[in-house]
């Protein structure tokens, strides 16, 4: 992301008008996905040198000197539900196209949409865990455009009254980036339906419609415009999409397009009180490209800015190419899109009771923020605290080892050091191996109380993860126990003496670090079972003794 | 509204009613020259009720009174083209294996509606069966399901016979508005049935079918009622599923019924009526069986009507009203108030806002409803280069003119800076209505009016006029504005075409009363004398 920065910032800008992008490289790819949490700090920081980290942030301050970005953030977020927003059809990521649709999702004539209850559920359970006021009493309305994945030619959505409004959000920045609290304004949260997909033929000359998507619910989130670099705005996204996983109400999946987020980006003078031009930017998929993205255009409007150009930044949409680490306009906006709204006449009003609120929030899960003080209050550092309430599979397990008698520290750097590397190596997700947290937190006991070594501890960690059963279990088949009975290690120590008798004249003659060598051989006698404290308290005796 | 006459307390005192009543009734209507035909004169008579007796004894076939419906139809259809399309074999299939049933003694077999012949208006989908909501857009269509009407017909056991013509998608009020033809109406081969469910109103009046369902979004069931001398009903916004009703503007649409008798009306009402879940906007309120207040004439006592209060709506019988109408519509009042009722003029003072309103809405509505027919996924394509063009040329090929201005005027209604001034102040005007009507409503059982300001007019007379034929509107339009029920009768004649033209009562009544209007109108129809509402057309052979 830093070397991005820089070269975006030595690119000419290219304000090339190509709406032939729009259908290229709008929609991602099908065949990638994953189902693992996209956090930007999760998978970024750690690569970055520190170096570079530093050159960039202070390349970064010295080219927006005197300049700051204005950053919203539109996210549409795909419920989990079991069937669609407005009709009893399935939907499944991936499936055959057009093969779970009815007359009501294809738009035919005399169809009439019907609410899922589901939707409003998930709204008002993401309504309150962003702090939003909830309408008691809101509706539905047409948004109405013409395009051929939007069957009815309009767009169930909330226009005037959203579910929710007047939220924020908490999250920590990572450390990596300088860490920091920081608190971003929720605008509203409204409730409506997904459009088809159309997908274009390889030579450009027809288009096929694929209307499985077609009436799925979605969530759309809309922020202040409180962020101000790209690192903000893609850590506003991954804790949105922590809060949806661990509502559990949308897998919060960004290749899948579960998980969309659409950015404004403007610039101003540090100092002027009203907005620059904002641009739009979509076709991000994942955060870290939300970052760059957002870099990119940052500087590149910083640039038009400083060359006296700033009547070229125009209202338009660009989109992000990750091939080439810039943004490119997909289409300039002739003032404002007119969408006729008007309430929707074949839906109810949507009139919640207070009863119903309480209900829903009596059930609502801890969410990534209160998970964070509440680790931070344990003493564990902000990256160990990152880590954890990352995924609310790790926080649960971390949690639940807790509660076996786990001592904090000791569980979290299990998690985070040999189980989250296993985890990275198959792709697994913690919940997902054979793993539980009872026996993690009897291995890391074991260790404790002396019955195995850390080393042991390790091994018999990945037979647990692998291939499951207990920590009693396997150091009995493997006959494990540490050998903590002094007489018995003194007695192989006496053997490794005898046996290397040079080395025993080298060590005495004053090469001292030969007592790795044997502290070595002894372990390896004992097969890695020997307490290694007590070892080394013996041999070094033996050892010295004259 | 007093509480329903019980049967059994009729029995007790029934009487006919005094002669004077109707030498009085006759002289009051301007004209009363009732065809003479080959069926009897007299009280419309139940055919439902008849075509179930003649099943059930045994005296007559499914097959058999199908093909006298069908052959009637095609005699008649030729002059009248009220159907779009007719299911002649499927009919008699449908009537043989009825028979065949009731021939294995069956359980079940005599379903409420069995072997009645059903018309459906062709915005109401049928499964397997084409439905063009009378447009271009939609020819070939053949949607994948019932409407929710259509389905609880059949459950019953009604044979749907075929699809009924209409002024496109619902618009219009004289059925000329159809993509394919024109319907006559059966009093006059010159004339419009009205519309827009001008199809559904005239098979009934010409017995191409039993009953038929009709839409109603502004008094497109009243008015082709009252053109073609059938009683037509307008249900409470939300009494019958709108699903499978192509919407023109969803919060006035309602799926209506379309007899030959008030007793027909009842018997289809109380099928069709209910909450469906396919519909968020039905209403759950319990469906009452809405024949069961319906008391045959002799049980019926001398003041029927005794203590009902009726409010004539003093804004329906002024300027720009037929004096036709007017009379007839008086004359009515007047029998009303023999049978018992007081009759009192009332003034709706919103009323003549309503049909600015009503415009505004419908069109803003429709111009989003109809914005699903774009060629893309059923209905007519036309090949084009690129997107806007396959959008433009489908719609400006498949999309009539009235329906093209009307999604004009809606969409500029609904856009930015112009939602305020006719959107939000019509929502407003259509609250104003409302309260009016409640305020009435509270003082009156029933208001009565025309049903239109005239009788049957000329075809091609109002075709290059919009606005007149907009203006024809103004008796039934704020009905649907307010929600609520209504009920036309035939009450009267007036002078035009070969033997004179139909003119029907309006009863509007609360939300939900249709048992109650049905009731009165039902009381109405049977005492009436003198007057029969079968077309010449029937007479001539």
């Amino acid at each position: 992301m830093a070397l991005t920065l820089l070269r975006g910032m030595r690119t000419p800008v290219s304000l090339r008008s190509n709406t032939g992008l729009f259908f290229n490289v709008l929609r991602p790819r099908l065949s990638h996905f994953t189902t693992r949490a996209e956090s930007a700090h999760a998978t970024e920081p750690k690569a970055v040198p520190k170096s570079i980290q530093l050159a960039t942030k202070e390349a970064a301050e010295q080219k927006t000197q005197g300049f700051e970005a204005i950053i919203g953030i539109e996210t549409h977020v795909q419920l989990s539900t079991v069937t669609k927003a407005f009709c009893s059809c399935p939907y499944d990521y991936g499936s055959q196209p057009n093969s779970t649709i009815c007359p009501t999702c294809m738009g035919h004539p005399g169809t009439l949409p019907v609410l899922n209850e589901k939707v409003v559920e998930c709204a008002v359970k993401l309504g309150l865990a962003l702090n939003c006021e909830i309408s008691m009493t809101s509706k539905f309305d047409r948004k109405q455009y013409f395009y051929p994945d939007l069957p009815k030619g309009y767009q169930i959505s909330q226009f005037d009254i959203p579910i929710a409004k007047k939220g924020y959000v908490d999250l920590d920045l990572p450390v990596e980036f300088g860490g920091g609290h920081r608190k971003f304004g929720i605008t509203r949260v409204h409730m409506e339906e997904d459009a088809g997909k159309l997908l274009h033929s390889e030579s450009g000359s027809y288009s096929q419609v694929d209307l499985n998507r077609a009436g799925v619910p979605l969530l759309e989130i809309v922020s202040e415009p409180d962020m101000r670099t790209g690192i903000e705005a893609a850590e506003y996204g991954a804790e949105l999409q922590r809060i949806v996983r661990y509502l559990g109400v949308s897998n919060g999946n960004m290749q899948e397009g579960s998980l969309r987020c659409d950015v404004n980006v403007s610039v101003r003078p540090v100092g002027q009180s009203e907005f620059g031009t904002k641009v739009e930017i979509k076709n991000m998929n994942s955060f870290s490209e939300i970052n760059r993205a957002i870099d990119y255009e940052i500087s590149r409007q910083i640039m038009l800015h400083k060359e006296g150009q700033a009547d070229q930044i125009v209202q338009e949409t660009r989109l992000w190419d990750e091939s080439s680490q810039k943004t490119f306009t997909m289409r300039k906006k002739e003032g404002l899109a007119d969408y006729r709204y008007f309430p929707e006449p074949d839906l109810p009003e949507v009139v919640l009771t207070t009863d119903y609120i309480d209900e829903i929030s009596k059930s609502m899960p801890e969410l990534p923020e209160a998970k964070r003080r509440r680790y931070e209050n344990m003493g564990l550092s902000m990256q160990d605290v990152l880590f954890l309430a990352n995924d609310d599979n790790v926080a649960h397990f971390f949690d639940s080892t807790l509660e076996h008698g786990a001592d904090a520290k000791l569980a979290c750097n299990w998690i985070m050091s040999d189980i989250a590397a296993y985890l990275k190596n198959e792709k697994l997700s913690i919940h997902e191996t054979k793993l539980t947290p009872l026996e993690l937190s009897e291995l890391i006991a074991s260790i404790k109380n002396g019955t195995i070594s850390g080393k042991i501890g390790k091994e018999i960690l990945f037979e647990l993860i692998a291939k499951g059963g207990t920590v009693k279990g396997v150091i009995e088949e493997k006959d494990l126990v540490q050998i903590a009975d002094p007489a018995a290690i003194e007695a192989m120590v006496d053997k490794v003496i005898a046996d290397n008798p040079k080395q025993l004249e080298q060590y005495r003659a004053g090469k001292t670090k030969l007592q790795g060598f044997f502290a070595g051989q002894v372990m390896k006698t004992s097969k890695g079972k020997a307490n290694p404290v007590l070892l080394n308290k013996i041999l070094g005796e033996k050892l010295n003794a004259k | 509204m007093p509480p329903p006459l019980q049967a059994h307390r009729l029995l007790i005192s029934h009487r006919r009613l005094p002669t004077p009543a109707r030498r009085r009734l006759t002289a009051v209507s301007s004209l009363q020259s009732a065809p003479a035909t080959t069926l009897a004169p007299g009280p419309a008579t139940s055919s439902i009720l008849s075509i179930r007796e003649s099943l059930l004894s045994g005296e007559r076939t499914a097959a058999n009174i199908t093909s006298d419906y069908l052959s009637r139809l095609r005699r008649t259809e030729p002059s009248l083209r009220s159907f779009i399309h007719v299911a002649d074999a499927a009919a008699e299939r449908e009537a043989e294996e009825l028979d065949r049933r009731i021939a294995s003694g069956e359980k079940d077999a005599v379903g409420p509606l069995a072997g009645v012949l059903v018309g459906v208006k062709d915005n109401l989908c049928t499964k397997n069966m084409p439905s063009t909501g009378g447009s271009r857009i939609l020819d070939g269509y053949r949607p994948a399901y019932d409407a929710t009407a259509v389905r609880r017909l059949r459950e019953a056991g009604a044979i749907v016979v075929g699809k009924t013509n209409l002024d496109e998608f619902g618009m219009g009020s004289t059925t000329e508005g159809s993509a394919f033809q024109v319907t006559t109406n059966p009093w006059d081969d010159s004339r419009v049935p009205g519309g827009s469910s001008g199809g559904s109103a005239s098979a009934v009046s010409a017995r191409q079918c039993v009953v038929s369902l009709g839409s109603d979004t502004g008094g497109s069931v009243r008015q082709p009622a009252s053109f073609c001398g059938v009683v037509g009903l307008k249900p409470t916004y939300g009494r019958v599923s709108r699903f499978g009703l192509m919407a023109y503007a969803s919060s006035l649409d309602v799926v209506g019924c379309f007899g030959s008798s008030v007793f027909d009306t009842a018997t289809i009402l109380s099928v069709v009526a209910g909450h469906d879940k396919m519909d968020s906007t039905s209403s759950s309120q319990d469906v009452p069986d809405y024949t069961s207040e319906l008391v045959s004439l002799d049980l019926l006592e001398s003041k029927p009507l005794n203590g009902l209060r009726i409010g004539i709506i003093q804004e329906t019988l002024g300027e720009g009203v037929d004096t036709g109408v007017v009379s007839s519509i008086k004359g009515a009042a007047s029998y009303l108030e023999q049978l018992g009722s007081v009759v009192d003029e009332v003034s709706l003072p919103s009323f003549s806002l309503g049909l600015p309103a009503y415009y505004i809405l419908a069109s803003s509505e429709a111009s989003s409803n109809l914005s699903r027919y774009d060629g893309i996924r059923y209905g007519r394509q036309v090949s084009a280069n690129d997107l806007n063009e396959i959008y433009g040329e489908s719609r400006a090929n498949g999309l009539g003119h009235e329906v093209k201005m009307r999604i004009l005027m809606g969409t500029y209604a609904l856009s930015a800076g112009y939602y305020d001034a006719y959107y939000k102040r019509a929502q407003q005007v259509r609250t104003l209505v409302k309260e009016s009507f409640k305020d009435a409503l509270e003082k009156y059982d029933i208001l009565i009016s025309p049903a239109a300001p005239s009788a049957a007019y000329k075809i091609g007379e109002k075709i290059n006029d919009p606005l007149a034929m907009y203006a024809g509107d103004i008796m039934t339009v704020n009905v649907n504005l307010a929600g609520l029920p209504a009920l036309v009768v035939p009450c009267g004649f007036v002078e035009g075409g070969p033997v004179g033209l139909p003119v029907g009562l309006q009863m509007i009544g609360s939300p939900f009363s249709e048992g109650s209007l049905l009731r009165v109108g039902h009381i109405f129809e049977q005492t009436l004398q003198n007057f029969s509402f079968v077309p010449p057309l029937l007479a001539e052979r």
